[in-house]
């Protein structure tokens, strides 16, 4: 049979081609659209586009009372709601030059705690699941629906805690919770974590997927505006709580892991000890945790208890007062930031003097590291930028916001 | 020579599939059975509103409004004038549960503990209206859960 060898005369150029990936992919995380120029399996481009998660959160604050405003902090990053209430307790009362009492700090910080071992736990497991393995993930949910039972028990609701306050925490811990979670922490999550290393950290699969991808050198890092375990990972030792300790943190002994490589196995490298340091912490916490009030006792800030509130004529008006009208803020304008389990989350906060705030600029760390993604996941295969996605830990309410 | 024996051995992969067939065959069960049991919820669990009454069967709300001031959703609504006795009381009590985020701040305004946010969790409607509560239903919802809602406020009255 003869055939026609000649090249056709009207070739079509099909390189590089364009996919789209997301939002409706479960590997992107939520509601990522990445547009991916591809050649072949190779990655030859990769453009997030976001906003599909957008509430418009900044605005709504400003038209917020500073009160009103905690509950939308826990709905940007909804995997670590109290950390972000924190940034802006922080920034609050920097501005009216008030500090939260020992044992708020010491509740905040053991809380910030217990959260980051939820996060890293969610982050370590579902990342594992994008690059094929489902085991981690069943362990986890389990070991975090215990966290967030200490959650549910602090404050009533398993996620949008609304528990931390400009002036302290919304109520102390009920009795006996401290005991539980120190149980926990001490008994029940180091064995998960052993049990996910022994199944991950080794793993060939786990290993071929995750090892010299999406590599980025210290410089890159530091151009990139990466904090957290992803700055961590590429060899800075650097943590919001050593190196600008805020609410008590100095007074924690812990240590800061780093990673060597900069690649997608040492940011899970460092996120798995980074629990082992938060477990440290909340054992501390617990033990050292003080007596004493949980509000700062300043009645045109903080309401009064409920009897005190039933009894004086004085604390039903501030009562009234706060719950309508809010405290007022003195006009300035201050930045708070915090190491939520992401990376640094930051609070830009501009007060007039009335009692909503001017402008409210939220820094979410997310959102730095999805910029990185272009330069991490190029040259590497498709498959690659689900790891490398995984390994930013991105959740699409703080990008978004 | 030891990581020559790993690679072939597959050492890890197998170290992994013993642990995994430990937690099949030897650790217990965590899941529950949904609708027929339930995980613990703390007293201060905020999930469906309800309406207080006093044991007299006064209703406890005295149109303060102060729940409807600090709600940052904007999803209660309420009409007052006062009574034929000269109490003030509501009118209209409306909580749009599509728009409630549940952050529980109305329970903490409320200076007669009349809202409360119950452990009422299971309240998922067919239709999109039935979520529009108003009064009656939110006085309904607290003659229902009445003694859990008194449970639970007692268990941590002296938290608030």
């Amino acid at each position: 049979m003869k055939q026609n060898l000649k090249p056709l005369a009207d070739e079509t150029q099909i390189k590089p081609y364009t996919m789209n990936f997301g939002p409706q992919h479960p590997a992107a995380h939520g509601v990522l659209r990445l547009v991916l120029e591809m050649d072949g399996e190779v990655v030859e481009r990769a453009d997030p586009h976001i906003g599909l998660l957008h509430r418009g959160t900044e605005k709504l604050i400003e038209y917020k009372t500073y009160t009103q405003a905690t509950p939308y902090f826990d709905r940007l990053d909804y995997v670590a709601p109290m950390n972000q209430e924190h940034a802006f307790a922080l920034a609050v009362e920097k501005l009216l030059g008030i500090q939260a009492p020992p044992r708020a700090q010491a509740i905040r910080v053991l809380f910030c705690e217990v959260t980051r071992i939820l996060n890293h736990l969610l982050n370590v497991t579902t990342y594992a699941l994008d690059v094929g393995a489902i085991t981690p993930a069943l362990w986890a949910f389990e070991e975090r629906e215990k966290g967030m039972e200490f959650y549910d028990r602090v404050c009533g609701a398993r996620l949008h805690a609304n528990y931390f306050r400009p002036g302290g925490v919304a109520m102390d811990m009920p009795a006996g919770l401290a005991e539980d979670i120190l149980d926990w922490a001490e008994n029940s999550v180091p064995k998960v974590i052993a049990d996910l290393e022994s199944l991950l950290t080794d793993n060939r699969i786990f290993k071929q997927r995750t090892v010299d991808i999406g590599v980025a050198t210290k410089e890159e890092a530091f151009e990139w505006g990466f904090t957290g375990p992803m700055l961590r990972a590429s060899g800075v030792a650097w943590d919001l709580r050593k190196n600008q300790p805020y609410d008590g943190y100095e007074q924690y002994d812990f240590d800061i892991p780093i990673g060597k490589t900069g690649d997608c196995y040492a940011r899970y490298l460092v996120r798995m000890q980074e629990m082992y340091e938060s477990i440290k912490i909340i054992r501390q916490a617990i033990e050292k945790m003080p007596k004493g009030p949980v509000k700062v006792d300043d009645r045109k800030v903080s309401p009064p208890s409920r009897a005190e509130m039933k009894s004086s004529m004085e604390a039903m008006i501030h009562h009234f007062k706060l719950f309508t009208e809010g405290y007022h803020v003195p006009a300035g304008e201050t930045y708070a930031a915090v190491e939520a389990p992401k990376g640094e989350f930051g609070v830009y906060l501009v007060a007039n003097g009335t009692n909503r705030p001017e402008r409210c600029r939220i820094r979410a760390p997310g959102f730095a590291h999805l910029q990185a993604l272009d330069f991490l996941s190029k040259g590497h295969q498709l498959a690659d930028t689900v790891s490398i996605i995984g390994s930013m830990d991105i959740v699409f309410g703080e990008i978004d916001r | 020579m030891k990581h020559f024996f790993n690679a072939f051995l597959l050492t890890e992969i197998i170290k992994g599939m013993a642990l995994t067939l430990k937690y099949f065959f030897f650790v217990p069960q965590v899941t529950i059975n949904y609708p027929y049991e339930k995980g613990p919820i703390s007293p201060r669990f905020r999930g469906e509103h309800a309406l207080r009454r006093y044991p007299n069967g006064e209703e406890r709300c005295i149109a303060c409004k102060l729940c409807e001031a600090i709600c940052p959703a904007l999803a209660i609504t309420i009409e007052a004038e006062p009574r034929e006795d000269g109490s003030r009381r509501t009118t209209r009590y409306d909580i749009d549960m599509t728009k409630c985020i549940y952050c529980g701040l109305c329970q903490e305004a409320c200076p007669v503990d009349a809202i409360v946010e119950g452990s009422n969790f299971e309240f998922a409607t067919e239709t999109r209206e039935e979520l529009f509560y108003n009064k009656d239903k939110l006085l309904e919802n607290g003659d229902r859960w009445e003694a859990q809602i008194a449970r639970n406020l007692s268990v941590d009255a002296a938290y608030r």
